[in-house]
């Protein structure tokens, strides 16, 4: 049983505040993936709670154990590096049998664990060599099988994949994904790759500016973000925003259409969708049809409306030119709306 | 991470021992520099220059200075453009290059001394050209320019693979394409010398001419070995009212006297060469 | 269009010149540094007549003469045991101290990193054997005068530096994610550093320990004002350099040569490294 919580915790650089008041709770054996932009303090978080990294203020427990003033080596977790940090001065089987040594396992069992940490990751072949005579690829599954092995509650990872070519990236996440969830551990995972995050994740936190702006499951990310900012961040093309107009008491009028929505005091808030939730039809927002990108299965036309630009993922079968007006209906359910201050969904 | 203390402890021993062993003792040279039998006294400074021996042993040193360290950073440079353009070989050259760097200057003059000394191999060259019949005193008392000469070439055979050494880290520091971007643009290889390597080497060259001038104030052995007392510098002096006279005080003079030269030399080239911050790699 | 033309007749000319430029003056440049070197050899491995004798050869006899007699002047064996004990004690002293600043300098930022490297580099602006000078006084007063730690006191304010200098550089080398690897992995911080940085450290330290003895093996002025007594092999050499025969201070040259080209050739990978950083 490995629960992480992460109480109000704040990570100050000198003057820079790298994070503001975070609080999060990871249940037993999830994983939870830390999605961000740059400088988020995506690592600075996983650190803290690895115990590198000291927390300003705030309190890390894992499994109920309040671990905040403990070292690393006391907190019964193992990490995966983003440069994977496999010792060159050591075998790979060294490498891997590391932890258990420290903890003084004997011979035995040593070889047990390496054997089957080295097999689950297909590794067995390279035991015996050393870090620079591995790919980036293999020197990634040693990083892995050396946390694997220490059979730890709780594993942290720092952008692990971010190193490798893009196919050898997919390969990896999802064998990944299958050897964590075997293995039963509680995961913390930081990327900001959202397609990893998306296919990895039990939940993703989404971190914005030191902030964790939403915590959910990948779905529930993608369908209803809780900020703008989510809304934007994932999903490529992004989540469109544009300004809409009170008519009426909850009736709103966005780019020439007028809609149901929600009751504000607010003279002005924002209307948005995901590209692909809209159909081309008699009525609708009104635009003008700007670029259009054939995608193959799907068309990707970028159309001029009133108060921005606008996204919509059509059916290729629609025969659509530069200069067009369209009509795009938007699907009622999967219109969000912001509020255009706090940029929170209302 | 865990105990502010840790940094604190482990530069202890270091800073105690430079605490103890450099800073106390350079305040102690200077105020035996100003006092005699307790007393405060410029007299130290006034028996310094007043020797004969002072001005000889002054100019010498600055003189030789001032020849050795250009021809030195000219020979310096050069090998270490040479080093950098080599693609066999290189570790080889370069360890050559570095192996006066290893030798003592006590050394380096008795090096110097088995070519000029009046049976050295100099004369026997000149002799077997048939330019002398008879062997030359090279180091005699009364051959002063010979004698300047020779510790000159020992000098510079001494001390250039230090200046070497830096250049050379710093020519590694630049990054290559720079270079490959101005030959793209058509810059001729001494322009790309002149116009590239220079400037972006100015910190090292600044931390050579730095470290080789300071050396060179430090001239001893060397001479010692070549020149004996024929040829008085400062340091050869400051050991000489240590031992020979038996005077601290005056010895602790002519220390204050080449430290006050070696930080003022300093702090000029650290203005002369200064690179702003902004500038650098 | 015919300057494209012609770049590819042009330029192999001009590179083969250039390089046949570069060859030679590599040459001539090591002739420079190694023909004084071979010459001072010529005279240590020559008997003591032909060292004094006129002309000379430019070929050693191989005759050991000049070295036996060296070796059994009275002091030399003396001066040399000195010698080592001092560079050894200078070693010693440089590293102990100058690793773990170099550690910390790597690792941590803290107030007073800055006047802590400060203090460091400020010994290269000042010519540190002259601080034999009060310390012969200072020695007379605590014992230490005429005795190899007293010595090596003074050597390891001129190696300390360096040492801190150059463990500094070499632990910087060293990403601190290995070590935070081994935290993880059950270690405390003195167990990663044994087990993780210092296997990967090791030849940079020993490298910077020969330098350390280096540097006290070669030193002359401070020996020279220090021992009386237990002179070292350079202070010894320096005060008989006046009465002492020819061949005597030849073979005594290449004593002091000879361990000098060793260990410069057993640093020598780690010499740009060593003064990378003094860019800095
Ligand atoms: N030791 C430090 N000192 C000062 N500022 C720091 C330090 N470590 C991190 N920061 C700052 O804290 C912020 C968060 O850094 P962090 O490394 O957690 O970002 P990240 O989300 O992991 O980014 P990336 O995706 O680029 O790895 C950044 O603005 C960074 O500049
Ligand atoms: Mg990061």
């Amino acid at each position: 049983m490995a629960e992480i919580a992460i109480k109000q915790v704040a990570k100050r650089f000198g003057g820079f505040t790298a994070l503001h008041s975070i609080d999060l709770t990871i249940a037993d054996q999830e994983f939870m993936v830390l999605l961000g932009a740059s400088g988020c303090g995506k690592t600075t978080l996983l650190r803290i709670v690895a115990g590198l990294e000291t927390p300003s203020q705030g309190e890390v427990w894992i499994g109920g154990r309040r671990v905040d003033h403990l070292p690393p080596r006391d907190r019964g977790i193992a990490m995966v590096f983003q440069n994977y940090a496999v010792f060159p001065h050591l075998t790979v089987f060294e490498n891997i049998a590391f932890g258990l040594r420290m903890k003084k396992l004997p011979q035995q069992e040593v070889e047990r664990r390496v054997t089957r940490t080295a097999e689950l990751m297909h590794i067995e072949q390279l035991l015996k060599r050393y870090s620079g005579q591995l790919s980036g690829g293999q020197r990634q599954r040693v990083a892995v099988a050396r946390a694997l092995a220490m059979e730890p509650d709780v594993i942290l990872m720092d952008e692990p994949l971010s190193n490798l070519d893009a196919l050898l990236r997919l390969e990896m996440r999802a064998e990944l994904k299958g050897v964590l969830a075997a293995s039963k551990t509680t995961t913390i995972y930081v990327t900001h790759d959202q397609v990893e995050a998306m296919s990895l994740a039990d939940r993703i936190a989404v971190m914005h500016q030191g902030r964790i702006v939403q915590a959910a499951s990948p779905v529930e990310v993608y369908r209803n973000p809780a900020a703008r900012f989510v809304g934007s961040f994932i999903g490529n093309p992004p989540m469109n925003c544009i300004p809409a107009t009170k008519t009426g008491n909850g009736s709103w009028t966005v780019a020439g259409l007028t809609l149901p929505g929600p009751k504000s005091d607010k003279h002005r808030i924002e209307f948005a969708i995901r590209p692909e939730d809209v159909d081309a039809g008699d009525e609708g927002l009104h635009a003008t049809v700007r670029v259009v990108e054939p995608l193959g299965p799907h068309t990707l036309v970028t159309c001029d409306v009133e108060g921005g630009l606008f996204r919509a993922i059509l059916e290729s079968s629609a025969a659509i030119a530069v200069g067009d007006h369209l009509r795009l209906a938007p699907k009622a359910d999967r219109i969000r709306w912001f509020d255009p201050e706090t940029t929170n969904a209302l | 991470m865990h105990g502010k203390a840790l940094p604190y402890l482990l530069l202890m021993p270091a800073t105690l021992f430079l605490c103890v062993f450099f800073l106390y003792p350079f305040a102690l040279v200077a105020f035996e520099a100003f006092t005699r039998d307790g007393g405060f006294t410029l007299d130290n400074f006034r028996t310094m220059t007043g020797n004969w021996k002072f001005p000889v042993a002054f100019w010498n040193t600055i003189l030789l200075a001032a020849i050795v360290v250009p021809i030195q950073l000219v020979m310096a440079l050069l090998m270490a453009t040479v080093v950098s353009r080599l693609e066999t070989g290189r570790g080889a050259a370069l360890y050559i290059f570095a192996i006066p760097l290893g030798i003592s200057d006590l050394a380096a003059g008795l090096i110097w001394l088995a070519i000029f000394d009046q049976s050295g191999f100099l004369n026997t060259l000149l002799s077997n050209l048939g330019l002398v019949d008879r062997p030359v005193m090279f180091l005699g008392y009364q051959s002063k320019l010979t004698i300047f000469v020779a510790v000159v070439l020992a000098e510079i055979w001494r001390a250039t693979a230090i200046m070497m050494v830096i250049l050379v880290a710093g020519i590694g520091l630049i990054p290559r394409e720079y270079h490959e971007a101005a030959e793209v643009f058509g810059a001729s290889p001494w322009k790309r010398f002149v116009k590239i390597t220079l400037p972006l080497l100015r910190p090292s060259l600044q931390t050579a001419i730095i470290l080789r001038v300071i050396l060179a104030f430090e001239v001893f052995a060397v001479v010692a070995a070549l020149g004996g007392t024929n040829f008085p510098v400062l340091m050869g002096e400051t050991y000489n009212w240590q031992f020979s006279l038996q005077d601290r005080n005056v010895a602790a003079a002519f220390a204050l006297l080449i430290l006050a030269i070696s930080v003022g030399l300093t702090l000029f080239f650290l203005r002369v060469l200064r690179v702003p911050k902004e500038a650098r790699i | 269009m015919s300057a494209v033309a012609e770049m590819p007749i042009a330029a192999p000319a001009a590179r083969k010149a250039g390089n046949w430029l570069l060859v030679a003056t590599v040459i001539l440049l090591s002739v420079w540094v190694l023909l004084p070197i071979y010459l001072l050899m010529v005279n240590a491995l020559s008997s003591p007549e032909e060292v004094t004798a006129f002309p000379k050869r430019f070929f050693p006899s191989f005759d050991f003469g000049s070295l036996s007699f060296f070796i059994n002047f009275a002091g030399v064996g003396r001066a040399l045991w000195n010698s080592v004990l001092v560079a050894t004690l200078t070693m010693i002293l440089s590293i102990g101290f100058g690793a773990p600043a170099g550690y910390a300098l790597s690792r941590f930022d803290f107030p007073g990193k800055g006047t802590f490297r400060f203090l460091v580099l400020m010994t290269r602006a000042f010519p540190l054997p002259l601080l034999a000078l009060p310390l012969a006084v200072m020695f007379i007063r605590t014992g230490l005068d005429d005795t190899a730690i007293g010595l090596a006191l003074v050597h390891t304010t001129l190696a300390l530096p360096f040492a801190v200098l150059i463990t500094f550089s070499l632990f910087s080398g060293i990403p601190v994610e290995l070590e935070e690897a081994a935290w993880t992995l059950g270690c405390t911080r003195l167990q990663a550093f044994r087990k993780v940085i210092l296997p990967l450290a090791l030849p940079g330290i020993a490298a910077s320990a020969v330098f350390a003895f280096t540097i006290s093996w070669n030193e002359v002025f401070a020996a020279a004002v220090l021992t009386i007594e237990n002179r070292t092999l350079t202070a010894f050499l320096l005060q008989s350099l006046g009465e002492s025969p020819l061949y005597l201070k030849f073979a005594g040259g290449a004593a002091l040569v000879i361990p000098a080209l060793i260990f410069i050739f057993a640093v020598r990978k780690y010499l740009f490294a060593m003064w990378g950083i003094a860019n800095r």
